[in-house]
């Protein structure tokens, strides 16, 4: 009987968006192309080896967290200010892809991490403050779980979200210090311009990355509102 | 002439807020030291944790003396943390949440007093925490007396506004003794790296001009500054939401 009542609902048919796919593509082939270009034009780093080619993937993934956790305030400043159900979806599907990037920063960092500092994990400036912004990110994402009415889980989580966010150059800051109060830190290392260009094109192609996985994941949270609605529509009109 | 009216009226409501802000922080106090329904608790636990942490640290006296400020702080964010759910769920209990939202006004006296009261319960926690902590791992936490009352008062006062800013939501959610400390902590570590270092460099006897101790003691003062300001500019959707 169950059964034959959610046969009988037609929900909405996830409708393929031409945007998003084209996006998809432009941004995968964007990424192999972007990797490529790394990959050929970088020759063995003096001290590094081939491993210095991880940065082609780390710092990136580093520079699309940002953008991620910028996406993430505004959507939540936005939904405040407006109380519009799309920058409340906007934030959540932004929180969601930057806990991905986060956590590929903080993976890839220990990675290169091993065989630089002979270690998995050091209490490096960098890695330690990214873990604390995949863990501030982490929370964010569990309060939206937790919570289970839509109004308030919105008003919740953008508050989260703008106080979260204000929090990242303030994490990175106390940290920096933390390390560079007990030890001096290395100099950066002169770049070859070749270099620059390799990573900068990365930069755009994940960033094509990002706005992928947040229009997806922004499309997918939109239908479920309204399968959730509808479905709403039906009992009460079925009574 | 208009302008006069608004500028009195504007300067009544301030006085209005901050007298609700009082009276929620006194009727918050007044029901706990009739009660004692945590302080007891609370404090009992920052205890245990002094001596646990002494266990599992030492027994070398060296090594304790210099973990003890980290020791001491970690030791109030995790008994504090107990606290802050408390002040919104006794709220809850009876509805009493709904009706304080009846009244008309602004909402961030409601905030500011659950903040005052909270705030004053850590700092008596402090006051059995740090007098025990000296005696146990031997270190003089008191000789500059005001620069560690200072760094204290500053660090509780972060600590207090985010706790009481998250307890706010946690507290009316499944799952909430596990929900703030996920929420909180990660939030609260530029705060414990810039207490504890502040207090280090107090107790080292770094004068409070130059050095180590002035740029943890600023730090301090912005992340205060930073989020009081946030959470009481915010506090306002979280309540009602």
């Amino acid at each position: 009987m169950a059964i034959q009542q959610t046969q009988s609902l037609e929900l909405p048919r996830p409708m393929r968006s031409r945007g998003v796919s084209v996006l998809g593509w432009v941004a995968l082939v964007a990424l192999i192309a972007a990797e490529a270009f790394g990959f050929a034009t970088s020759v063995p780093d003096r001290d590094m080896g081939n491993l210095q080619k991880i940065m082609y993937v780390h710092v990136p993934a580093a520079w699309t967290m940002f953008i991620g956790f910028a996406i993430l305030f505004g959507a939540s400043v936005l939904y405040l200010w407006k109380g519009e159900e799309k920058h409340d979806l906007l934030a959540s599907s932004a929180a969601e892809a930057t806990a991905v990037f986060t956590a590929l920063t903080l993976m890839l960092g220990s990675i290169w991490g091993k065989p630089t500092w002979g270690v998995w994990w050091t209490w490096d400036a960098r890695l330690t403050s990214t873990a604390v912004l995949l863990v501030i990110i982490v929370g964010y994402l569990a309060l939206r779980e937790f919570t289970d009415d839509d109004e308030r889980r919105a008003k919740w989580s953008a508050a989260i979200g703008i106080l979260g966010a204000i929090n990242v150059p303030i994490v990175y800051m106390s940290v920096r210090w933390w390390k560079t109060l007990h030890q001096i830190q290395s100099s950066p290392a002169t770049v070859d311009p070749m270099y620059a260009l390799g990573l900068r094109l990365n930069a755009v192609a994940f960033s094509l990355v990002l706005w992928y996985f947040v229009a997806q994941r922004y499309r997918a949270a939109k239908l479920e509102r309204e399968t959730e609605r509808l479905i709403e529509e039906r009992a009460f009109n079925a009574r | 002439m208009s302008s006069i009216g608004a500028s009195a009226a504007s300067a009544s409501t301030w006085r209005l807020d901050l007298a609700r802000a009082r009276a929620i922080a006194w009727k918050d106090l007044t029901l706990e030291h009739r009660t004692r329904a945590n302080f007891n608790g609370v404090a009992f636990l920052a205890v245990l944790m002094l001596l646990m942490f002494g266990f599992a640290l030492g027994p070398d006296a060296e090594a304790l003396r210099t973990v003890s400020t980290g020791v001491v702080w970690l030791t109030v964010l995790f008994s504090g943390v107990l606290s802050f759910n408390r002040s919104f769920q006794m709220e809850l209990e009876g509805g009493a949440l709904d009706v304080l939202l009846t009244y008309p006004g602004r909402r961030w006296p409601l905030f500011v007093g659950k903040l005052a009261a909270n705030f004053g319960f850590v700092l008596l926690v402090e006051v059995i925490v740090l007098p025990l902590a000296a005696i146990l791992y031997n270190v003089p936490l008191f000789s500059p007396f005001t620069g560690m009352a200072g760094v204290l008062i500053l660090g509780t006062l972060g600590f207090v506004t985010l706790g009481t800013f998250y307890a706010a939501m946690a507290s009316r959610v499944r799952a909430r003794e596990v929900l703030l400390p996920l929420l909180l902590f990660p939030m609260l570590v530029p705060l414990l790296l810039a207490a504890v270092g502040a207090s280090k460099a107090v107790l080292a006897g770094d004068p409070i001009r130059g050095g180590d101790g002035v740029a943890w003691i600023r730090m301090l003062v912005a992340f205060d500054v930073i989020f009081l300001t946030g959470a009481v500019l915010v506090f306002e959707y979280v309540i009602e939401g």
